[in-house]
């Protein structure tokens, strides 16, 4: 084997192995153990009753759109907070590691106060045929508001270290201004909005806490896949719970691999010569 | 005149980067901005490229107002420092960048395009690199793909910053050898920045020198070495001897050398001159005027000798450069006693408070040249 600077490939492989797996597998292996107790037939009853396709569909669905609408909005504020200077920036900065921070019940409270018919937006997009909180769009804004900080702080870092003269070279070359962002600056941030993409997915299509109380959980309308796991482990259906929780899991993991292999088409140009 | 520039001043917080410069530059020229880092050439680069703005001053271009035109309506080609090629397009698809982002109506069909680029590889000799990444190039690769990328778009005006600074000492030639090549293939008016004298001097038709945001000196690479117009061009172009001459009674004369007939009728007591390592003579006569100078250390590289030598009368270490071969002829060897004297020296009379009066230079020739 070549001689390395730092030494500790094996042990340190080992270690990385172990505990992935002590972490993350394992009890992956066990909810998958547990799910096969309902039976095949028990599980496809279970995925094509009406009230969990229902759910699936506005987690995944949901978690995508807020996704999506996540990588528009993080790449304007991201793009704000790198490229200009003024006054308040580093607070702005910091409030984006908010839904970090806080919570995600108190986010939740907070965000369906301020939707509810009575709340201090509610009441005005109320009268404008705007229902927020307990549809599906409270459900989204939840997802957006959790999703949000981890497009802006993946992208950041990357806005930051692009070059600014390749930008000029385009200008030079004859470029319009959109065509400078479409064709220059776009690809070159593809794969990083693709990595925020998918984290922001993520973690809208797993999020519990501050969703439910702003979706007001009506069943087939606005009850999430995650909140049908809380209900069926409240009745001690723990099997059932598990292959729900499976099913999603699934769904999440085509998803990120879709994202994944989109990643790496976007990447295609690091890749050095042999 | 291809390009006509007066009076551009352009500061930036704290430091003038353009202090009154004024520049003709003739279609088909090659030019270089030579200077120092700071002293303003990259400033007025980027100002013709459209990329930076002057305070005030103009730039007529075949006499339309260049500083009303937007960047992309300039017809430049423009090789930056660091290249900026577009690291996510193939060679290809960077060379056909300026094309395929013209509006509809101007855009050559596609297989122009890909005709124009395959030229433009040739022309570059990187056929069969079409289709890498720049990531896939090296160096020298990538400043020619920018070069074709800014020949794509067949501009009026090439410009190019420090287009060699990054490339080893072997590629620089190459390429420049090269680029001398294409530019008289293409007669194509260029301007290119560059702190490399020896860069400036091989390759441009005319050097202007910069210092502090103003132009020293425009002329051609003979009247920059042979006659430089200030002492800074003195100093910054090659290796110079500098040491200060005052007036006696026979003429000016520093340490036992001794200057006749100075233009300047008394006027000024001192002036400082300039002796380059190639203009010394080192085994004069002892009818003639010269110095004793000690030969303190031999550096030989390659064809030329470069002799540290030491004025004890002056109290100066000066540089002399003989051809290699000469060495032997002449007998040196460290710890000898030389009687070494100028040539030829460019010198500036000083003024009162010792500051060199440029417009009194004088060119002075030893009557009675003999061979070192």
């Amino acid at each position: 084997m070549r001689r390395r600077v730092l030494p500790g490939f094996g042990i340190s492989l080992g270690y990385a192995l172990t505990y992935l797996g002590l972490i993350v597998l394992l009890p992956l292996a066990a909810l998958a153990w547990k799910a096969t107790d309902i039976g095949f037939e028990g599980l496809v009853r279970l995925l094509s009753a009406p009230r969990t396709l229902a759910a699936l569909r506005l987690s995944v669905g949901g978690a995508l759109v807020s996704a999506l609408i996540n990588v528009v909005i993080g790449l304007l504020v991201s793009w704000v907070l790198v490229r200009y200077r003024f006054p308040g920036r580093r607070l702005f900065d910091a409030l984006v590691d908010l839904p970090f921070a806080l919570p995600t019940a108190v986010a939740g409270i907070a965000l369906t106060t301020l939707y509810a018919p009575k709340g201090w937006l509610g009441r005005w997009l109320e009268p404008l045929g705007i229902h927020v909180a307990y549809t599906p769009l409270g459900v989204l804004v939840a997802m957006i508001f959790v999703g949000f900080p981890f497009v802006v702080r993946t992208l950041q870092p990357v806005l930051a270290s692009l070059e600014r003269d390749v930008e000029e070279a385009a200008e030079s070359l004859g470029a319009q201004r959109w065509q400078t962002f479409f064709r220059v600056i776009l690809p070159l941030l593809a794969p990083t909005l693709l990595t925020g993409f998918a984290l922001a997915l993520a973690r809208a299509v797993g999020e519990y806490g501050s969703v439910i109380f702003i979706a007001g959980n009506m069943p087939r309308k606005s009850e999430i896949a995650p909140l049908l796991i809380v209900q069926k482990l409240e009745q001690f259906n723990y099997a059932g719970a598990a292959a729900l929780g499976v099913a999603l899991l699934s769904l999440s993991f085509v998803l990120l691999v879709l994202v994944a292999v989109l990643q790496r088409w976007s990447n295609r140009w690091t890749e050095q010569a042999a | 005149m291809a390009l006509e520039l007066s009076g551009l001043y352009r500061r930036f917080a704290g430091f003038q980067a353009l202090d009154n410069v004024s520049l003709s530059i003739a279609p088909g020229e090659f030019l270089a901005l030579l200077g120092p880092s700071g002293s303003g050439k990259t400033t007025l680069l980027r100002i013709l490229a459209g990329l930076d703005y002057p305070d005030s001053g103009s730039a007529l271009h075949q006499g339309e107002d260049f500083l009303a035109t937007p960047a992309r309506e300039r017809r430049i080609g423009m090789v930056f420092q660091h290249y900026a090629l577009f690291r996510h397009l193939t060679v290809i698809e960077n060379i056909a960048f300026g094309l395929r982002v013209r509006p509809w109506r101007s855009r050559p069909s596609r297989t122009e395009i890909r005709a124009r680029v395959d030229r433009l590889l040739r022309r570059v000799q990187l056929e069969g690199m079409g289709a890498r990444y720049p990531a896939q190039l090296s160096g020298g690769q990538r400043q020619r793909v920018a070069l074709a990328r800014a020949l794509a778009v067949e501009p009026d005006i090439l410009l190019l910053d420090e287009p060699f600074g990054a490339l080893d000492a072997q590629v620089r030639v190459t390429l420049r050898r090269w680029l001398r090549e294409l530019h008289e293939e293409l007669e194509l008016t260029t301007i290119f920045v560059t702190h490399d004298q020896e860069e400036a001097l091989e390759l441009a038709d005319r050097v202007a020198v910069m210092n502090n945001g103003r132009i020293e000196q425009v002329g051609s690479p003979e009247v920059i070495y042979q006659q430089p117009a200030t002492p800074f061009v003195c100093e910054f172009i090659g290796k110079v001897n500098k040491f200060t001459v005052r007036s006696g009674g026979e003429g000016f004369s520093a340490g036992g050398w001794v200057l006749e007939d100075a233009p300047w009728h008394g006027r000024f007591t001192s002036a400082v001159a300039y002796v380059r390592p190639e203009q010394l003579r080192l085994a004069v006569p002892s009818s003639l005027p010269a110095w004793e100078a000690r030969l303190r250390h031999i550096y030989l590289a390659g064809g030329v000798a470069h002799l540290d030598l030491h004025v004890a009368s002056l109290d100066l270490a000066i540089e002399a450069d003989v051809a290699t071969e000469d060495l032997s002829r002449l007998g040196l060897q460290a710890g000898n006693v030389l009687r070494v004297a100028p040539r030829s020296a460019v010198l500036f009379p000083l003024d009162a408070q010792g500051t060199p009066v440029n417009a009194e230079r004088w060119i002075w020739q030893a009557r009675s040249p003999v061979p070192a």
